[in-house]
């Protein structure tokens, strides 16, 4: 069964979101992406400063099995990248929510998350 | 749902993630295809191979017979048990399939693939009709390889009544116990056994090697072990148009005694003369990235010409951390070529294979 945490919001592609104190946006894959990619083995992420628009191409995860791209899942400036993450791509495996993180973004709109799905959409979906 | 092996019961309740291969329900992996490949490198591992289709040859022409469809001579075999790997090739000198042959008392037993097998005995059934010969199928037998450096010692604990059987097995041979048959093969580049086990003992053996400590190993680990390995993959790196030539399997053609007609024969002795067009390379990517199946080749043949090949088969090599492929490339390709990878020219090195054997990495 796929661990989806109720505080977060989801899009289609299947990467999390989940607003910051501060505003910005923290952004990673989800458990169910990860079971599905298998081991990740490489991972490459966007340039901090980056502004992205929705559904763009800005990362790349490689696992065992296939080469996968990552979107933007919503416009603004990217403004923090999970280094760490690179170094240690098989967090994105152990602990998708939390130690591997991979973008932080500042949304050009502060409420786009609210026409996001919540985890009961993402849960539907993932059936 | 696809056909199960007597052991589906086991790759569910040891968690396998399950998919459609060649028609079959088989374990992709149990949860990490890293780790497994791991455990086949540094202690043992296990694969349900009983998808893979057994044939058994015997009657008073069976050796003329497999002189006859076979690249690689079965005479060369001098001890009961020994066996060779070898092509099976059409007329035009393709690969119809490849092949492991063990030479028991006055039979042959054949270990040939689960994706070929309609057409490999369409084969060799239409073959064998000219020879005074039998070909039997074993649907009957499963098959299970352990696999790692520890892998014997703990198939020697659970048939402890077979223990110097197996210690006394030489590499690629093989020896049959009542229908139970311990060969000293396998596809990992590791020491280890291959058993044909009848298909109502198998689940049995099974659950006491999980107890002896072997870990189930999925399709995905056996491909990545396989590829470090420098072993060919058939589908991905020769198929009905690719001469053994062309697929690094020169070594297995036999060509003395220079009267043994067998089938192919003609169209390699016409392919070395002309000049082989294509030969199957190994290739090491150390930077970020791993090459996969199809990606594009790009080589310098000097004097500024271009050529392209292609990658057959490709992966990230959980032992060396980095990825490996193999690519049919121009005969001529030097040591340095260039991936076309998501839409970029990456330097890549050309290398001779095996990558790793017994653990360690092996090429320059």
């Amino acid at each position: 069964m796929s661990n989806i945490p109720a505080e977060l919001k989801y899009v289609e592609s299947h990467e999390w979101l989940r607003k910051e104190e501060d505003g910005t946006i923290t952004v990673g894959i989800t458990d169910f992406a990860q079971a599905a990619l298998g081991d990740v083995v490489f991972i490459e992420l966007p340039e901090v400063g980056a502004e992205v628009e929705a559904d763009e191409d800005i990362a790349v995860v490689e696992s065992v099995k296939a080469a996968s791209d990552v979107y933007a899942p919503i416009a603004g400036k990217i403004v923090a990248v999970n280094e760490e993450l690179v170094d240690a791509p098989e967090k994105a495996n152990e602990d998708p929510y939390g130690d591997a993180w991979f973008f932080r973004m500042e949304p050009t709109d502060p409420n786009v998350l609210d026409g996001l799905m919540t985890a009961e959409d993402y849960a539907a979906k993932c059936e | 749902m696809g056909k199960q092996t007597p052991l589906y019961q086991q790759h569910l309740d040891a968690n396998g993630k399950i998919v459609d291969f060649g028609g079959w329900d088989m374990p992709i992996h149990y949860g990490s295809q890293l780790q497994e490949h791991n455990v086949v490198r540094e202690d043992a591992g296990m694969f349900d191979v009983s998808h893979m289709t057994i044939v058994d040859i015997a009657g008073p022409e069976a050796l003329a017979y497999l002189q006859k469809i076979l690249a690689n001579d079965v005479s060369k075999l001098g001890f009961t048990g020994k066996a060779l790997y070898t092509g099976m090739l059409n007329e035009e000198g393709g690969v119809i399939d490849d092949l492991i042959v063990y030479k028991m008392e006055g039979w042959y037993r054949t270990v040939v693939n689960c994706g070929t097998r309609e057409k490999d005995l369409a084969w060799m059934n239409k073959q064998i009709e000219a020879f005074d010969a039998t070909l039997t199928e074993r649907p009957e037998l499963a098959m299970v390889a352990v696999q790692g450096p520890n892998a014997i010692e703990k198939v020697k604990q659970v048939r402890t009544e077979q223990a110097d059987l197996i210690s006394e097995l030489k590499v690629f041979q093989g020896l049959p116990v009542g229908e139970w048959f311990y060969a000293r093969t396998g596809y990992t580049g590791e020491d280890g056994l291959e058993i044909i086990v009848p298909a109502a003992e198998v689940a049995q053996f099974w659950d006491a090697l999980i107890a002896a400590g072997v870990a189930p190993t999925g399709l995905g680990a056996r491909d990545t072990l396989r590829l470090e390995a420098g072993m060919n993959l058939y589908g991905n790196d020769m198929d009905d148009s690719i001469s053994p030539l062309q697929a690094g399997m020169g070594w297995t053609i036999a060509w003395e005694p220079s009267d043994r007609d067998f089938i192919g024969r003609k169209a390699l002795e016409a392919q070395k003369a002309a000049g082989i067009p294509s030969k199957l390379v190994g290739i090491v990517l150390e930077t970020r990235g791993v090459m996969r199946s199809h990606q594009k080749v790009v080589v310098d043949l000097g004097d500024g010409n271009q050529g392209e090949g292609e990658i057959t088969s490709g992966t990230f090599s959980p032992t060396l951390q980095h990825s490996i492929a193999m690519a049919r490339v121009p005969y001529d390709t030097g040591s340095e070529c260039n991936i076309e990878m998501r839409g970029k020219l990456i330097p890549a090195r050309v290398v001779k294979m095996p990558f790793v054997r017994n653990g360690k990495k092996v090429f320059e």
